[in-house]
């Protein structure tokens, strides 16, 4: 698919435009990472800068980092993975699920189902988020795992997705599964499943982007140190009156550097995964 | 589209299984259980109870319903801070966020550039970064010394350095350089999805029939990616609206001086969950639906989606 680039006077001046754009997209990480091996203090109070100060260049933020806060960033690293490998397989899962049953049946409340479905896309959580905050304290779901994962558990754009994927499959498998005395659900998992496997790698890492970043829903309902994710517990050092910004700056590069390199060899399903998603064609 | 699903295998000769797992009449109902439950629990019972709680003084057992008091509470310049901040955000984010990306993805899609996978990949990285961490590095790069990246980056063009988080004006900018940064690459990758489904042939005999680069691009480009774009102006709209993440890493949390961060989901989020005035906080959430409904309805409007179906 690839065609050939003519080079000419035209692709010279937009070299130079995407170099100056691509050295402002890339400031913020280097900012980051220089202050980084700068003394904590210095970048908070007197911001980011450009340049590298040799005669100040020390390790004690990660030092830091990995002896006096490792207990607690490790936690909040596993609690980040643990949060978001549930979620991810769960929605993965129960997305699948509906969606291969919108697509294979015809059956009366399909249509209602698919205007629920549209309701559910156009209310932001943030409008019903109080009355959901309620609902998990009878619940009895603030501060666990759980009540961060189970409302939105079943999310209405991959539901569609794979509704779109599964309708493009052929139905004469479920016929032949019916003759072989296969169930319902016996087809779904033993036929159906193997061959949505495309769209399943489509899918995952947006879904596990989304909840390995997500912030304001568990920022809500999960209330102890031990509970909180990577976001959560950086948010809480960047406060004017904090005393641990090593861990805040070290600790920032460190919750980049894993997804960047996730990034660097599944560039493709990352890509894939936003397309397929949202645009048709 | 493909036929629905064969009627004629309900008279199999094969001696049919009966009982729950065979029955193909319950098993749509079963698999659509998920959603339908998740519907009823976790999005039509808190819409009601926002409903409900917009009418009330919410106090701990001795919740009681007030009319339209909390509505008629909405109309205090705390609320109006919000709603400009909000809409204003909203704008801007629109205006830089989908011709840029429309251009960008126009020269990637040409192939008069080299290195445009490179490009093409770095300009996403910064979607990857959770808002936490964007937000940290933007507030320490927006530092208020001379010192400070952006501070020296304007300093290149003569300017002073800025306080730009204590000043309403410049903090917006602040917040939509944000967005840029974070939004550029994937709103790229958008477009340029529906770029690569456009024929080449059309831009061929355009240019045989004598039609300019721009010509191209205003009668062939902008028209056929429509849908695109207002899927990325939809989704845009949305996300503006309910922008409150991004300000509160700013500001550390809701604290902005004068109101000059406090947005629509930050104004739920100060009632709602820190002054405990769920009332006040839903009424503002309900306000906040309607601004997104009329705001999308207008949009789909203009660009016609109604009239026809592609």
């Amino acid at each position: 698919m690839k065609e050939k680039v003519k080079i000419t006077p035209s692709s010279m001046l937009m070299l130079l435009l995407f170099i100056a754009v691509t050295v402002l997209m890339l400031t913020p990480f280097y900012a980051i990472i220089v202050a980084s091996f700068k003394p904590a203090k210095l970048a908070i109070s007197s911001g980011l800068g450009y340049k590298i100060d040799w005669e100040i260049f020390t390790f004690e933020n990660y030092k830091s980092l990995f002896n006096e806060s490792a207990d607690k960033y490790f936690m909040w690293f596993k609690n980040s993975i643990v949060i978001t490998v549930l979620a991810t397989v769960l929605s993965l899962f129960l997305s699948a699920f509906v969606g291969y049953g919108l697509a294979m049946y015809d059956f009366k409340l399909k249509n209602v189902i698919f205007v629920a479905i549209l309701l559910v896309m156009m209310v932001p959580m943030e409008i019903i988020m109080l009355p959901l905050y309620k609902l998990m304290i009878s619940f009895k779901m603030i501060n666990t795992v759980w009540g961060v994962i189970i409302p939105f558990a079943v999310a209405p754009l991959p539901t569609f997705f794979f509704r779109q994927y599964a309708s493009g499959l052929p139905k004469d498998f479920m016929d032949a599964g019916r003759i072989d005395g296969c169930t319902e659900y016996g087809m779904f998992f033993r036929i159906f499943i193997p061959l949505m496997v495309p769209a399943f790698g489509a899918m995952v890492i947006l879904i596990a982007l989304s909840n390995w970043n997500n912030f304001l829903w568990p920022l809500l309902i999960l209330r102890t140190n031990d509970m909180l994710t990577i976001p959560i517990g950086l948010s809480t050092l960047l406060t004017p009156y904090g005393n641990n910004y090593q861990m805040l700056i070290a600790g920032s590069v460190m919750a980049i550097l894993p997804i960047l390199l996730l990034f660097v060899f599944f560039q493709r399903y990352f890509i894939s995964g936003l397309t397929v998603g949202g645009v048709k064609g | 589209m493909s036929k629905p699903s064969s009627t004629a295998t309900a008279k199999a000769p094969a001696p049919r299984k009966t009982g729950f797992l065979y029955n193909q009449r319950y098993a749509p109902y079963v698999f659509t259980l998920p959603f339908v439950l998740t519907f009823l629990i976790f999005f039509t019972y808190p819409v009601i109870s926002t409903i409900q709680m917009s009418f009330q003084e919410v106090l701990p057992g001795a919740t009681k319903y007030i009319g339209f008091k909390n509505y008629e509470n909405l109309f205090n310049k705390h609320y109006y801070r919000a709603i400009y901040n909000s809409l204003i955000y909203t704008a801007l984010t629109l205006v830089v966020l989908i011709p840029l990306p429309l251009l960008f993805a126009v020269m990637l899609n040409s192939n008069k550039l080299p290195f445009k996978n490179f490009f093409r990949s770095t300009f996403f990285i910064p979607a990857l970064v959770s808002i936490v961490v964007a937000g940290t590095i933007f507030r320490l790069m927006l530092g208020q010394s001379e010192g400070a990246i952006v501070n020296q980056i304007i300093g290149l063009f003569g300017f002073e350095p800025q306080k730009w988080l204590a000043d309403a004006r410049l903090g917006m900018i602040a917040l939509v350089l944000m967005a840029t940064w974070r939004w550029l690459g994937v709103n790229i990758i958008y477009f340029l999805s529906g770029l690569q489904s456009i024929p080449h042939d059309i831009y061929e005999s355009a240019s045989i029939d004598g039609a300019t680069t721009w010509q191209r691009f205003m009668k062939i480009t902008v028209p056929l990616l429509k849908p695109v774009t207002i899927y990325v102006l939809t989704i845009s709209i949305f996300g503006g609206l309910s922008m409150f993440i991004e300000s509160f890493m700013l500001w550390s949390g809701n604290r902005s001086p004068k109101d000059m961060g406090l947005t629509m989901v930050g104004y739920i989020y100060q009632q709602g969950f820190e002054q405990n005035n769920m009332g006040l906080g839903s009424a503002i959430g309900l306000s906040l639906l309607g601004f997104t409904l009329v705001l999308n309805l207008i949009q789909l409007k203009v660009f016609g989606l109604f009239k026809k179906e592609d």
